[in-house]
């Protein structure tokens, strides 16, 4: 297991006081994303758990890009990862994140 | 004996008489089969095992390695692939010494170490077809041993569904004066349909089991994950419905897959029934049962037949190729042959791509071989019919200058990293490393950059056909490499700019929520589903079966 934290600048989320969301199983090659709110409304919070060694440059760049697409300033985020790909990780985070502007 | 300018006939009339005391009628027993081989063939014979990526003359090829090494040594095997552990054994055994082939995937490793311990030489990896055209011209075989279904006394063939490469070894040995030999499943007094006529071959043995088939083609769908929806999506939207591809060969893999199962569900909402994938040339795959059956799919011929398909083929003849018995006709050189000159795209996965656009699926320590992908997956430039995706693809190449002949769709598509965070993209592909260890003369390339016209990732899809420059190409590679090394040294600037001009085109560029990509688009989500689609007549293979 590797974890690490992270907090990003990205854009308030209108809807970080409500915030409650799950995204994802852990499953072999898969992820879960725990939203919640988090403690500064222009950054967002990142706990990541992951099975795979040695890839945090990779996830810090996942990760930046993702709350750099979506309004994620606010909100916390937990991830407990099982070995997913960039790829599912985006599109777990897209999903997450999304749903939470939708409803914004 | 023979006059000085038939002496092949001469040879092959004291070969028949070394092996007729073996034999009753056409038949061998199964017990003087060793005995036969080593009256039939000759030391430093070329000899065709006949073994591909589905059907395996198996019993023969054990026989073969069981000879005496005294008796028959430096043969020069020509064969399609190498499968099986006795096809490695006749040169660990001294039986054999040189190889050309086509294809080694399962027995990968153990030949680049004989190659290694200069035990074998290998005098080319081929295609499929370049490996068959070499049977007529300057690599004809002395003695084949092939597989069939059933014999009749006489020794007329029946090869069932599975016909693959049988027709073109037997032409090319038979029509030299060389020697065929069959193993079959059974002894029949009537066959249902002929296909080698009796004067093509020489002698025929019942094996002791039925020769082993590969399901290689079958894909569960429980398999299939969300981005592979993502990536079918976007190849459906993207590049089929865009170029109106209507003839087609598909790749083996789940994310072709995909594809086939979201024909029925994303492409006909789309409005594409009739307009993409009418004609096929492809294996039966099961994961296209459910566009067969919601009427997308016209025809489809095969390279082979596939485990399990047979009842549902015969039941679609309206859509596969059938003999007057019922029963599938496939042939992997004709095959070969459409996919090159009749089919506007090939799409398929692949390992590694480099910053050319090269793709490669061989890995270091294993000598594979591609079997038919660097002909599918290649522009056939004796091509000269014309079809609107062909012409497009052909225009979008040339540009502003005048295009005076189309082109062949290649679509590689792949996630940017595999198993393991193993990336797919890489700035030098191991085939480089590969061809210094086994001393060849090029490195092992499946599908050359130049041939290459569209990469799909989860991050979007690059048309090459669009690049106007080396460094141009380079960045539109980069910019759907998402997050490997290869795709974070991207120039940006660059990479938003190929954006623009529609050379990189991103899923939301064309239209697609990505948090629609969800495995309920899939037509089929499991094995058991494709068996309810084909309405019981698909009979997976055990090992697929999880009810």
């Amino acid at each position: 297991m590797e974890r690490f934290t992270l907090s990003l600048p990205s854009t308030p989320c209108a809807r970080a006081d409500a915030a409650a969301a799950l995204c994802g199983v852990v499953s072999s090659g898969n992820l879960e994303i725990l939203v919640d709110r988090g403690s500064m409304a222009d950054r967002c919070d990142i706990e990541v758990n992951t099975s795979a060694h040695g890839f945090r440059d990779t996830w810090e760049a996942v990760l930046a890009d993702a709350v750099a697409r979506h309004a994620a300033g606010g909100l916390a985020l937990a991830i407990n990862d099982a070995g997913a790909t960039p790829a599912v990780v985006s599109l777990r985070l897209d999903q997450a994140l999304e749903a939470l502007e939708d409803r914004a | 004996m023979g006059a000085p300018w038939n002496q092949r006939a001469a040879r092959r009339a004291r070969r028949l008489e070394r092996l007729a005391p073996l034999t009753r009628g056409r038949e061998i027993a199964a017990a003087d089969i060793i005995a036969a081989l080593e009256a039939a063939i000759e030391p430093g014979d070329r000899v065709c095992l006949e073994g591909n990526n589905q059907k395996q003359a198996d019993f023969l090829a054990e026989s073969l390695a069981d000879c005496s090494p005294e008796r028959l040594h430096d043969l020069h095997m020509v064969q399609s692939v190498l499968a099986l552990p006795a096809h490695i054994d006749v040169f660990e055994r001294g039986i054999a010494n040189r190889l050309d082939f086509s294809f080694s995937g399962p027995q990968a490793n153990r030949l680049a170490r004989l190659v290694e311990e200069r035990r074998i030489a290998i005098g080319a990896i081929h295609t499929y077809l370049e490996l068959f055209g070499r049977y007529f011209v300057d690599l004809t075989p002395d003695v084949c041993l092939i597989a069939a279904q059933a014999a009749d006394a006489d020794g007329n063939l029946y090869l069932g569904p599975n016909t693959e490469d049988t027709p073109a070894i037997v032409e090319a040995t038979a029509f030299r004066h060389g020697i065929v030999i069959a193993q079959v499943n059974e002894r029949l007094e009537r066959l249902p349909r002929v296909d080698i006529p009796a004067d093509w071959t020489d002698a025929f043995v019942v094996a002791p089991r039925p020769n082993y088939i590969e399901p290689l083609f079958t894909r569960d769908p429980a398999q299939i994950t969300e981005i592979q929806v993502l990536m079918a999506m976007m190849a459906i939207k993207g590049i089929y419905a865009e170029y109106g591809v209507q003839r087609l060969n598909h790749g083996i893999g789940f994310d072709t897959a995909a594809i086939e199962l979201l024909l029925p569900t994303y492409a006909e909402s789309l409005g594409l029934r009739g307009k993409i994938c009418s004609h096929w040339a492809l294996n039966p795959h099961p994961t296209l049962i459910p566009a067969i059956e919601a009427g997308f799919v016209e025809s489809v011929h095969s390279f082979g037949s596939e485990v399990g398909m047979e009842n549902y083929v015969a039941a679609r003849s309206d859509v596969f190729f059938t003999g007057r018995d019922g029963s599938m006709r496939s042939n992997r050189a004709f095959c070969q042959t459409a996919g090159l000159y009749a089919c506007d795209m090939f799409i398929g996965s692949t390992l590694q791509i480099d910053l050319a656009g090269n793709s490669s699926t061989a890995t270091l320590g294993r000598i594979a071989g591609f079997g038919g992908a660097p002909n599918m997956g290649s522009d056939a430039r004796g091509r000269r019919h014309a079809s609107p995706a062909w012409l497009r693809a052909g225009r979008e190449r040339a540009g502003d200058a005048i295009a005076t002949r189309g082109q062949k769709l290649v679509v590689q598509t792949v996630e940017t990293f595999r198993e393991h965070m193993a990336p797919a993209f890489v700035d030098r592909l191991d085939a480089w490393q590969l061809m210094e260890d086994m001393g060849m003369d090029l490195p092992p390339i499946m599908i050359h950059g130049d041939d290459v016209t569209h990469i799909v990732t989860e991050e979007g899809i690059a048309n090459l056909l669009l690049c106007r420059s080396a460094a141009e190409r380079e960045q539109a590679i980069r910019g759907v490499a998402g997050y490997t090394p290869v795709g974070r040294a991207r120039d940006a600037r660059m990479v938003e700019n190929l954006r623009d001009r529609g050379v990189i085109r991103r899923p939301e560029d064309i239209g697609i929520d990505k948090r629609g990509a969800t495995r309920d688009l899939l037509a089929a989500r499991s094995i058991k589903d494709l068996v309810r689609a084909s309405g019981g007549l698909y009979d997976p293979p055990r090992r697929f079966r999880n009810w």
